[in-house]
């Protein structure tokens, strides 16, 4: 019993990571209407960013790990804003297949260029934010993990509150819902994308630093496996909701960790895929896709 | 029709200069890609090396190609071998399967080197022993230690261990020394050298009479492993054995005792780079673990200290046990060369296979009939945040 | 008459194939190397092409089909082979039985194009996407599951079967197969699910037929593709088809032009000489061996670039789709 609890906490810690990725994925989705594969490498970058501010901060204080955090989440916001600017805008009325391959190109590009400035070797993420752990009848909890969930649930609701209660927030569920529309009714549509953009690019860094601070290990291609997953959850939750991300995340998150910890553990990525065409089968958006209209 | 459409791809279509350049490319490729060059002819010997550089797997890669690079320059500053200078190709397969085969041809075919160095994973390193097999150009892995390997033909060699040997060093370990009964095993199933290790392992710990309480898996990519070591404490092992790289064993390691597991973890010579212990935590997470390997800084002889010395005023950074190996790879085949006395890939390969008690950082070894390294292991604890020398097995 | 046309054409590329496997054995070993992915690339891009350009579904799981055909294959060959053919038969029958083993991996991989099919009656887009990616994953996953095929370090001791006649001749087939799909009834069906499903349907078109016939040849000229790869490199691991490949043959469609069999066949040209080019410039002088270690970020720029540059695709100058009347 104690076992199951342990393997379901691990599991919410985990799948609150991925639910701060799938979300990033889903906010951009809502607005252009692609997937934006580079969405996982900026994740990577904001790893980095985390780790340069951090190890000049000092370690295990919850200042200097917040400026960390801020620092890379802005840092990573401007990177999303140059990529959308650069390669993303120019292509706004071509085919949705031309701007995929573009954001696959652009991922390659960070990727690489990430081994060549930051080199292969993964590197120490430095102590930013205090760690302890707690024990009851078995169970422990680290205080890794209830940070981690304490601050997606947080930008979570900060995001919703963006999104539901601000004037950005209007603008960018009109853009979704029509974009000719919404620049008829004088929204600077390309304005709000690139808030869009930025906004969904922090939420990566954050993320990133997050997954940095409770798996201090940092390499270019960290963003590629929980960015996969982070995707399929998105798809999973229904892609363009943001609640629906955040769901098939955790859900996600639980999940893995129960088959990695069977005897099935081999099994997890076929399991979870498997999940997810059956879901797909009889929900083809999703769980909570197109239900609802709340799209962003 | 979409075939006559090659017809204005060819004859009459808008880009004309891309056409063009397209043409000039392709003569280019192709006049370039035929022409011959190289060959033992001139005053240097062409020494081909593939390498994982870039990829998802680039910090083994590099890893072993700069100790590669330190050993050619060592010996070219030394006025090289046979009165030549070494020449060193390299080919990068971007830690891509599939790529290794087409990088060792061009190095066979167009740069015409005498032997090929490579590489760190296995798999790779199997995929380009068949083409060396086929074309008698000998091959030397660095640090590839799965069996299969050196099966692949008679031109194929290695100056590492094999998994079999450091398998059942780390199972009599945990057992004698660690009075082990019960281990639990954590396994990467993407990686061919630690499902080979661990099989090796648990074929010697299980003869020894032990019992493998709990074999968990995970992938390369992982990063999170509380689920699988939840149910290794659950089945409640004296030991634990993880045969990954120093990158996952970290955060392995860490994140058992954030859960409470304080047995000891045991691995292999995948553990043994500098960034095994940074970072905050690091150090006290993995006081008292275990890990065989190659060589011993304690235990060093002059010339493997030597070696770190060198190695650390060139690429600014504490060697690994890939880099150890790959120098090793290229020291080897310049001392084979001497002593067959010839560049010729066929003299060179016999003088491999013939070779006794050669001297490297990473110890004395001969090579077997087989045409893998006999040589030692040393068993290397992890006390007070530093490497420190435990016992030494001979095979 | 068309197709008359295209079988002209077969029968030159056919010829061209037993000419360029006579050859072989005088060319460089390295030239070979590099035709043969070629080929193998032909193969793989054009046939994406018909799922993906024709008939409008997107498929990333296109190294997935490939895997399956070349597991298929090689167990047909390494498996099964020595209990039905000993070694001493004459070259002709395993020859024979190579053929055999690439039809019987082309159609393990189409009966794969059938299941993945069978999702895109309900899925469209990016879920469709998805799922193929998924498929592709799923694939991986069982492989390392398999001992008998190898597990995880793969499956060695593959026979060297392929050489450059079947795999320019499989290349010539399947550019055949899939234009003369196209140009058929079929291929009018494809265009029109393609163009606007809704309107098709309305049609009375049976949309739902087109794009299981369109995964599934697909999927066969795949897994032969796969069979070729596998004999031709001898060993093979589930690492090769992953997401990755995938994605590079899409490129391939994207750069080509989708829907364009003949851009969709340079672009594969193209994209398989370029790496080997860039490995040849930074052979030439010291002072250009960076390029050897910058590939893929050169491959990543160029893409970008070509993307914004020419989005429509590299080869496709003329926008006149060939829609016959």
């Amino acid at each position: 019993m104690a076992e199951l609890v342990q393997q379901l906490i691990n599991g919410v810690s985990v799948g609150a990571m991925y639910a701060l990725i799938a979300i990033g994925y889903t906010l951009v989705y809502g607005v252009l209407r692609f997937i934006n594969f580079a969405h996982s490498d900026v994740f990577m970058a904001g790893a980095y960013a985390g780790l340069h501010v951090g190890q000049r901060m000092g370690g295990g204080s919850w200042a200097g790990g917040l400026v960390a955090m801020l620092a890379a989440m802005a840092a990573c916001a401007g990177l999303g804003i140059v990529i959308e600017r650069l390669a993303y805008k120019p292509l706004r009325e071509r085919s949705k297949l031309t701007v995929l391959i573009t954001a696959i190109g652009v991922s390659m590009l960070l990727q690489n260029l990430g081994q060549l400035v930051f080199g292969a070797t993964p590197v120490a993420f430095p102590e930013t934010l205090p760690a302890t752990t707690f024990t009851a009848g078995g169970v422990v909890v680290s205080s890794k993990d209830m940070v981690v969930v304490g601050f997606t649930v947080a930008l979570l609701g900060a995001l919703e509150f963006v999104v539901l209660r601000t004037k950005v927030g209007t603008a960018m569920r009109a853009v979704a819902h029509n974009h000719q529309a919404a620049a008829l009714m004088g929204i600077p549509t390309n304005r709000i994308i690139s808030v869009t953009f930025g906004l969904g690019s922090a939420l990566a860094a954050a993320a990133g630093f997050l997954w940095a601070y409770k798996f201090p290990r940092v390499d270019p291609y960290l963003g590629v496996m929980p960015g996969l997953t982070a995707f399929v959850a998105a798809v999973l939750g229904g892609i363009g909701n943001i609640t629906g991300a955040a769901l098939g995340g955790l859900l996600l998150g639980v999940i893995e960790t129960l088959v990695k910890g069977s005897r099935w553990s081999t099994w997890t990525e076929a399991v979870t895929f498997v999940l997810l065409i059956l879901v797909l089968l009889f929900r083809p958006a999703g769980l909570l896709g197109r239900a609802q209209a709340e799209k962003v | 029709m979409k075939i006559p459409e090659l017809f204005p791809l060819l004859f009459g279509a808008p880009w004309r200069w891309l056409r063009l350049v397209g043409a000039v490319a392709t003569a280019a490729w192709v006049v370039v890609g035929c022409g011959p060059t190289g060959g033992a002819t001139g005053d240097t010997i062409p020494v081909g090396e593939f390498a994982s550089l870039t990829g998802s797997e680039a910090a083994f890669g590099r890893s072993s190609h700069n100790g590669t690079v330190l050993a050619i320059d060592e010996i070219n500053a030394a006025g090289g071998v046979l009165g030549k200078k070494l020449v060193l190709v390299t080919e990068d397969n971007q830690s891509k399967e599939g790529e290794s085969q087409t990088a060792v041809k061009k190095l066979i075919s167009r740069d015409k080197v005498v032997a090929v160095l490579g590489e760190v994973a296995s798999g790779r390193s199997i995929e380009a022993a068949q083409t060396c097999q086929k074309y008698r150009v000998p091959q030397v892995s660095p640090s590839s230690t799965n069996p299969k390997v050196t099966e692949q033909g008679d031109c194929i060699f290695r100056v590492c261990f094999i998994d079999p040997f450091q398998g059942t060093v780390m199972a009599k370990f945990a057992a004698g020394t660690l009075k082990a009964r019960k281990v639990g095993l954590l396994v990467d199933v993407g990686a061919p050298y630690s499902v080979g290790l661990a099989t090796f392992f648990k074929e010697g710990f299980v003869a020894g009479g032990g019992t493998i309480v709990a074999e968990q898996k995970f992938t390369k990519d992982d990063k999170d492993f509380k689920a699988q070591l939840t149910a290794i404490k659950a089945a409640g092992p004296d030991a634990i054995f993880v045969p990954a790289y120093y990158g996952q064993v970290t955060l392995i390691v860490m994140q058992a005792r954030e859960l409470g597991i304080t047995v000891p973890f045991i691995g292999g010579d995948g553990w043994e780079a500098p960034e095994l212990l940074k970072g905050p935590g690091a150090k006290e997470a993995l006081e008292g673990c275990y890990f065989s390997t190659h060589f011993s800084p304690d235990q060093a002889t002059p010339k493997s200290r030597d070696f770190v010395a060198k190695y650390a005023a060139r690429h600014g950074a504490k060697p690994d046990a890939m880099a150890a190996l790959g120098y090793d790879s290229a020291q080897l085949l310049a001392d084979a060369m001497r002593r067959a006395g010839s560049a010729d890939p066929a003299k060179v390969r016999d003088a491999l296979a013939a070779t006794r008690d050669f001297d490297g950082v990473t110890g004395r070894m001969t090579l077997d009939a087989s045409r893998n390294a006999r040589k030692s292991a040393v068993i290397l604890a992890i006390q007070k945040g530093e490497f420190v020398y435990k016992e030494t097995v001979n095979p | 008459m068309k197709d008359a046309g295209a079988r002209r054409w077969w029968v030159a590329a056919m010829a061209v194939a037993a000419l360029l496997g006579w050859l072989e054995p005088r060319l460089d070993i390295y030239l070979a190397d590099v035709l043969a992915r070629v080929g193998i690339n032909v193969v793989l891009a054009v046939s994406l092409n018909l799922i993906n350009g024709h008939a409008g579904q997107f498929s990333l799981g296109h190294a997935g089909f490939m895997g399956v055909g070349a597991y298929a294959a090689a167990a047909i060959t390494v498996l099964a082979g020595p209990h039905v053919l000993p070694t001493s038969c004459p070259d002709w029958l395993h020859q024979g039985w190579f053929l055999l083993a690439l039809a019987g991996g082309g159609a393990a991989a189409a009966l794969a194009g059938l299941l993945v099919g069978a999702p895109s009656l309900r899925l469209k887009g990016d879920y469709l996407a998805i799922v193929t990616l998924g498929f592709g994953q799923i694939i991986g996953v069982i492989v390392r599951n398999m001992e008998p095929l190898g597990g995880a370090l793969g499956l060695s001791g593959i026979p060297p079967r392929t050489n450059l006649f079947w795999v320019l001749a499989a290349a010539a087939t399947t550019v055949y197969g899939v234009t003369t799909l196209v140009n058929s009834t079929h291929g009018r069906g494809f265009i029109a699910t393609h163009d606007d499903e809704v309107a098709a349907e309305a049609m009375g078109l049976d949309t739902t037929r087109y794009k299981i016939v369109a995964f599934v040849t697909g999927a066969f000229f795949a897994g032969v593709a796969g069979g070729l790869w596998g004999h031709f490199k001898l060993t093979i691991s589930p690492k090769e088809f992953d997401f990755n490949r995938s994605i590079e043959i899409v490129v391939m469609v994207i750069v080509g032009g989708m829907g364009r069999t003949a851009g969709v066949m340079a672009a594969a040209t193209v994209l398989t000489l370029l790496p080997e080019g860039l490995r040849l410039v930074a052979g030439l002088s010291p002072s250009l061996k960076w390029v050897g270690e910058s590939r893929p970020l050169l491959y990543a720029l160029m893409l970008i670039a070509l993307m914004l540059l020419r989005p429509q695709g590299l080869f496709a100058w003329s926008r006149a789709r060939p829609r016959p009347a």
